[in-house]
């Protein structure tokens, strides 16, 4: 009625972001990497279902609200000449009822759904499970199968179809495991032990990233889960418990790499609190990820970089330029001691040596 | 006269000034404190802002390298501790200070030195929050500062002794503060002022008041044992020797929870103010409003662990949260739903308070909305610590708290500095705010929800948060660009003659029955207050029909007549004299801090320091303490 005399297209601005957020919510869900809206296991269904719940209360709750208000800055516009005052209404005692318990009701409607996934997803099914204690570090992950005596990094196998449960912790500062299309989040406490559990229901490649922020190199704290088949998962387990590949090159003594890294087999018991322990007084050491069958994983550095041998020869050249902040440019000989300094020929030596840690 | 302070050097001798820069050190009025406390605010507001901007430009594009992860880490710590404790609760307490004392009444604040102590404990509260920035780096391990990232092992840098020890000051400043208000507002209303007549932004200061009074020693203690921690090797949060990381976190967020409405709740006061004025309607269901005021300020307290959902408390502990979360919710909804009631059937003028106000509940709605997706905790696994979160926070502290608190500076900028801010540059401001608010912070549902962490200093094309990345931080540049229109306004209003008249938007409350600025005295006779909204009583009747029907100009109802207004004599109202004790008090707390805090990397500077400030200190409270009350006669 008096919408010509507007100098803010208020109708305009709402009704655009209200088409906005149709468009992006009516049909094209990405499936970015990390996208919450692509789930492919039960637990990370079952915490989009909660969400979508909430959105569609919540946008009718929203289409209503601010179309009362909407409606009141244009209905009740003063206008031009305008000569009554406006009848003085101090207030409705059924209608403050109504509106008190109107949300309340609206609130049951998410509360019910909340609770019971709270406790529908508390507990692991019963059977046959796979477990995997999971240990953060600044800035990389450590998982270990006490089961099968595995102990791998950045990158978590599991079988398709069947519980993953896991024990999460901390050496050094808090982190939260995350994988977007699997599970939400639970965070990596030091002192303490958290229990999660997820399956995936299709093989893929799922990403990972921590989700506390943990410090320097935080943003590029990520890691991947790998699901496959049981045979699959079975003949990567194989392969894992598999002795060496190789022999240990003379350049990984000399050059200090196994203060941290560990190359014949699981890490032993304690190992990587020994390292944090001699980090806390000051050595130059640090809990570093198992490379006995470092030629078995995808990527470097944390989910950071592709295996390849440039990547490798970049990572090990300068670990500071490829990861800032990152403890391996920060501590070790290498990089720091004029006796234990990388030639060409050292780097170019590791680098094969790790490569044929198959 | 012969006072106590008469052995102390000449230069102590009682200011008497109430001119020039030296005025402003000494001063003990409420409405200076109060344009002091904004005038501050709103510096850090924009150093708040250059760091937004900064982080934004950083993270426009993927693989950015315009700061380092150290620094990045460092600005968005120092944006939300700035933002949070430098802007948002300085401009509410800004107004506390302008306004409280006019709309209940009275000459000043209860204790108007302790107030002034309060400010400038602030501010060098507030310099000391950033000293960082100029020793080797600003405190970098997020404002929430989870231990034990901010042990010594892991924070060796004085960052977070600067983070410790501001933090630890400003505190000081808002309990004194505080209690002030709580005094001020219980003991100091005007005859006939009973609670129930109280305008809502009072209200809602004394709500904010008891919250500070009671969350602050709680974030005291959460901070000493940091410092211990740091400084003299306990163990309270070093995980390493036993101690532990979630009683920080349940510290901190028993704090920071009951924070959120510190933050909102003045804002929410000062909404209410807004638009009963330019609705020319009193405020719908002011019981209820007072009354969701006060059970939100008590809920506040009992959801603190919706912040932990993810720590691993337990099935029942997060399902306990979920629903008290949610509870609170309902009293959010009633004031929402009041608000509309008092625009409804209004005659609405949409001066720019008004559009900052209505703009405030449009946006508010959405950050609440989105907050109850976060009650959830199973939702929430998804959204915790993701760009959801950041879209939820800046819906509620900027669309809410800054839209709130710009609706308050366009409403009451006329009564304390006597000029009338040009409507024009206000609603391009607005608009630009309105505008640059939903394409910075819209987007960034999409991206949390879409996986992207926060705290990330940069992130792989391949994620696929490219377009969405560079549309917000196109918006905050707009945010920007509106922020320079407000500060182009505000500096070439104050460059401009008096113009403001007493009651420029026909208000209901006391401050628009006194002149604009309005004298050093406040009300030359006290008031008698005989109703809510006594001033709009003084101009209008209810007709028959229960509309407002103006009062005939002149007579015994002309409103300056009826507070003792336009007489010049002012012989006999007690007026409290001016002191450096103050400023001299909070100058030797600052930089004994500051001594403390830079304990660990310059040790016997840092002790020289600290003891400097704290004779400074001593010095400062035992001149107080002989100094009388009254002025220099």
């Amino acid at each position: 009625m008096v919408v010509h005399s507007l100098r803010i297209p208020w109708r305009l601005i709402i009704l655009a972001s209200l088409m906005l957020v149709t468009v992006l919510w009516s049909g094209c869900y990405p499936s970015n990497p990390q996208s919450t809206f692509d789930p492919a296991g039960r637990i990370a269904r079952e915490q989009l279902t909660l969400f979508q719940i909430i959105f569609w209360t919540a946008a009718f709750v929203f289409v209503v609200v601010e179309g009362a208000l909407i409606y009141a800055v244009f209905r009740f516009r003063k206008k031009a000449g305008q000569q009554p005052l406006p009848k003085q209404t101090h207030g409705n005692t059924p209608l403050e009822v109504t509106w008190t318990i109107i949300p309340a009701l609206i609130l049951v409607v998410i509360a019910v759904p909340t609770i019971t996934t709270i406790f529908a997803q508390a507990d692991a099914p019963e059977g046959e499970v796979v477990r995997v204690k999971a240990v953060a570090h600044q800035w990389w992950w450590e998982f270990n199968y006490p089961e099968v005596g595995v102990t791998t990094a950045n990158e978590l196998h599991i079988p398709i179809n069947k519980p993953i449960t896991l024990q999460l912790t901390s050496q050094d500062v808090i982190h939260s495991f995350w994988i977007p299309k699997l599970a939400g989040k639970t965070d990596m406490i030091p002192t303490r032990t958290n229990a999660m559990w997820f399956e995936a229901e299709e093989p893929g490649l799922f990403y990972g990233q921590c989700a506390e922020f943990c410090g320097t190199a935080h943003a590029l704290m990520r890691f991947r889960v790998i699901a496959q088949s049981q045979a699959e998962f079975d003949a990567w387990v194989a392969a894992q418990q598999a002795p060496p590949a190789a022999p240990m090159a003379r350049e990984f003594g000399l050059k200090g790499c196994t203060v941290c890294h560990t190359v014949n087999g699981p890490d032993a018991e304690g190992v990587q609190e020994r390292r944090m322990d001699g980090f806390r007084q000051g050595q130059p050491q640090f809990p570093a990820p198992n490379l006995t069958h470092f030629a078995t994983r995808d990527t470097l550095a944390a989910g950071l970089l592709e295996r390849s041998d440039d990547n490798l020869r970049r990572w090990i050249q300068d670990p500071g330029e490829v990861k800032p902040g990152n403890r391996m440019g920060e501590l070790a000989g290498a990089y720091h001691n004029a006796n234990q300094s990388l030639s060409d020929a050292d780097v170019a030596a590791l680098v094969a040596y790790l490569q044929s840690l198959k | 006269m012969a006072t106590a302070t008469g052995a102390l050097p000449r230069f102590l001798h009682r200011p008497t000034t109430y001119n020039g820069i030296w005025s402003w050190v000494v001063t003990v009025d409420h409405k200076r404190i109060g344009v002091l406390y904004g005038a501050s605010a709103l510096i850090f507001f924009l150093l708040g802002g250059v760091e937004a901007l900064t982080i934004r430009t950083q993270l426009m594009r993927p693989g950015s390298t315009a700061v380092s992860p150290d620094v990045f880490s460092q600005l968005f710590t120092m944006h939300a501790l700035t933002m949070i404790f430098l802007a948002i609760m300085p401009l509410g307490v800004a107004f506390f200070n302008l306004v409280v004392p006019l709309q209940i009444g009275a000459r000043d604040v209860a204790f108007p030195r302790l107030n002034a102590l309060s400010y400038w404990v602030f501010l060098f509260g507030g310099v000391l929050l950033n000293a960082g920035w100029v020793f080797g780096g600003a405190a970098g391990d997020g404002w929430f500062a989870y231990a034990p990232i901010t042990t010594s092992t892991f924070s060796p840098g004085p960052g977070m002794n600067f983070y410790v020890l501001g933090l630890l000051t400003l505190g000081v400043s808002s309990v004194a503060g505080a209690l002030n208000f709580v005094v001020t507002i219980l003991n100091m209303r005007a005859p006939g002022m009973t609670l129930m007549r109280m305008p809502v932004f009072t209200w809602m200061a004394l709500v904010t008041s008891f919250l500070l009074i009671t969350a602050m020693p709680v974030i005291t203690i959460a901070l000493i044992e940091l410092g211990f921690d740091r400084f003299l090797g306990t163990n309270f949060f070093n995980s390493a020797a036993g101690g532990d990381p979630i009683l920080w976190q349940h510290l901190f967020w028993v704090f920071g929870h009951p924070e959120v409405y510190i933050l909102i709740l003045p804002a929410m006061g000062i909404v209410s103010e807004v638009l009963p004025t330019f609705s020319k309607k009193p405020l719908f269901g002011y019981p209820f409003v007072v009354f969701s005021g006060l059970f939100i300020g008590v809920m506040g307290w009992g959801v603190w662990s919706h912040h932990m959902f993810t720590v691993g408390l337990g099935a029942v502990a997060n399902a306990t949260f979920a629903i008290t979360t949610m509870l609170i919710a309902v009293p959010t909804g009633v004031k929402i739903f009041n608000w509309l009631g008092t625009l409804w059937g209004g005659s609405l003028e949409f001066k720019t308070p008004m559009l900052f106000a209505v703009g405030f509940i449009a946006l508010f709605i959405i950050g609440g909305l989105s907050g109850v997706s976060h009650a959830s905790p199973p939702s929430d696994a998804q959204q915790q610590d993701t760009y959801y979160i950041v879209a939820h926070i800046h819906y509620v502290l900027f669309g809410g708290a800054i839209f709130g608190l710009f609706a308050g500076i366009y409403y009451w900028f006329p009564k304390f500095s006597g000029r009338m801010l040009n409507e024009g540059l206000g609603k391009l401001h607005f608009a630009l705010m309105f505008f640059g608010m939903n394409v910075a912070f819209g987007p960034m549902h999409w991206l949390g929800l879409d996986g992207m962490p926060r705290r990330i200093y940069t992130y792989d094309t391949a994620m696929g948060w490219d377009f969405w990345n560079l549309v917000s931080s196109l918006g905050a540049y707009a945010l920007g660009i509106g922020t320079l229109v407000f500060i182009w306004n505000t500096v070439a209003t104050l460059r401009k003659p008096h113009d403001a008249p007493a009651d420029p938007w026909d208000g209901r409350t006391l401050e628009w029955a006194i002149p604009s600025p309005p004298p050093i005295y406040n009300f030359r006779e006290i008031p008698h207050v005989h109703a809510r909204d006594d001033f709009w009583h003084q101009k209008y009747t209810e007709g028959a029909d229960g509309r407002a029907v103006p009062v005939p100009r002149g007579g015994a109802h002309q409103p300056a007549a009826q507070y003792g207004q336009g007489h010049e004599d002012t012989h006999g109202i007690h007026i409290p004299g001016l002191s450096y004790f103050p400023f001299i008090t909070a100058l030797g707390l600052g930089t004994a801090g500051a001594g403390i805090a830079l304990q660990q990397t310059a040790s016997l500077a840092g002790v020289i320091v600290m003891a400097v400030g704290l004779l400074v200190l001593f010095f400062g409270a035992y001149g107080w303490a002989f100094e009388p009350a009254g002025p220099e006669e």
